[in-house]
């Protein structure tokens, strides 16, 4: 995952939605991959977390318990240890590979139309994200969403309207943005892909698919 | 003791606790942030009572994670900030909070002590920088961090982080970059 060139990034409102803790689970799973594999938004990040600690440096103090500092000491002392993660392997980048078994080749992935595949990864509400597999050459149903939707290529490319999108980059659509995504040829393109609202489908037979594949 | 020095003294204390496992730098680095983390998670609409034991355990963490603690990288301040969000998340709202994982940086080089000074420092401009800021902008910054505003309204707040906030972010931003690449 190293020496990627990433050309499409977060926006900042999301990078301080995510350093603020207000993001849903499943975005929040997103922008910490993108994030995993990324420097400019690591450094970005960085910059908004001392955002935060200035916050905490200057909200005043609070009166605390008596007892406080004995009972964090006892807290520590009773400590236990963390449970190991499951076993990794470098497909993926770390925060999501603890989601889906370590590794992209515990993936569960189910078939949707001709060439296209997907697996939830299981988040709490608010959003929904999944992996998506889509074969070289292959369109990804055309879509329209409310609220935000993020996906971020793993590996493969797509483009659509608005570019081309390879490992890292990350496209954040909102509101009312109908595009039509379509896998370079050549390897699949696999992305990871999160919304705050289930999608719908512009075509009519894909909408009526819509509750049984929860995309 | 101005508050840069009080920083640049609070890193001292973290690698205390960091490398030589030293309780009494964390009594002094407890006395110092257990108020702030209560303040702040009472800010965040905790009670009292949820606060106090939530800080007991955000203050354990900063122990039990001293090892992940890099002065080059964040403020003591900045770190306590995010163990308490991540805790805020986690044991308030009940949710996971999905972490980037630590990049592969290249060679390791030997910080040097003028960039851990400037990342102290950084903290307290940028807490300056918020101090000057109109009071609707600085409410508004200020609520995002208490964990009041959802994503949907900060992003419709366009122009969050305004002004100062935004030229200080560049700018501890453009010197993060330099020394990360
Ligand atoms: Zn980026």
């Amino acid at each position: 995952m190293k020496h990627m060139t990433i050309t499409h990034h977060l926006s900042d409102d999301l990078l301080m939605a995510y350093s603020a803790g207000a993001l849903p689970e499943a975005l929040s799973l997103v922008v910490a991959t993108h994030v995993s594999m990324c420097p400019d938004c690591r450094a970005a990040l960085a910059a908004h977390d001392a955002v935060g600690g200035a916050v905490l440096g200057t909200c005043g103090e609070a009166e605390l318990a008596p007892d406080s500092l004995e009972k964090t000491l006892a807290r520590i002392a009773a400590a236990r240890p963390e449970t190991p993660r499951p076993k990794r392997d470098d497909s993926l980048p770390g925060p999501l590979a603890d989601y889906v078994g370590g590794s992209l080749s515990q993936v569960k992935w189910r078939a949707l139309a001709g060439g296209v595949k997907q697996a939830v990864v299981p988040t709490d509400r608010g959003a929904t994200a999944r992996l998506l597999y889509i074969q070289g050459g292959v369109a990804v149903p055309d879509h329209g969403h409310r609220g935000v939707e993020l996906t971020l290529v793993l590996q493969g490319a797509f483009r659509d309207e608005t570019g081309r999108f390879g490992p890292g980059d990350i496209e954040v659509a909102s509101d009312d943005l109908e595009h039509k995504p379509v896998a370079e040829h050549g390897p699949a393109c696999i992305c990871l892909a999160a919304t705050e609202a289930p999608l719908r489908f512009a075509g009519l037979i894909p909408r009526l698919m819509q509750p049984l594949f929860r995309i | 003791m101005t508050a840069e020095t009080e920083e640049a003294e609070w890193a001292r204390l973290m690698l205390r606790i960091r490398d030589d496992r030293d309780a009494e730098a964390f009594a002094a680095l407890f006395r110092e942030f257990a108020p702030r983390v209560k303040a702040f998670l009472m800010r965040s609409g905790s009670t009292a009572t949820v606060a106090e034991e939530c800080t007991q355990d955000v203050m354990a963490t900063l122990w039990q994670k001293a090892g992940l603690f890099d002065p080059t990288r964040a403020s003591v301040t900045t770190w306590v900030f995010t163990i308490a969000r991540n805790r805020r998340i986690d044991t308030i709202r009940r949710a996971r909070r999905p972490e980037p994982e630590d990049l592969a940086w290249g060679p390791e080089a030997e910080p040097e002590a003028a960039e851990i000074v400037e990342r102290q420092q950084e903290t307290d401009r940028l807490g300056r920088a918020i101090a000057q800021l109109p009071p609707n902008q600085r409410a508004l910054i200020e609520r995002a961090y208490f964990g009041d505003l959802s994503h949907s309204e900060i992003a419709a707040e366009t122009g969050l982080p305004l002004g100062t906030i935004k030229s200080r972010i560049r700018l501890a931003l453009d010197r993060l970059r330099h020394q990360m690449t």
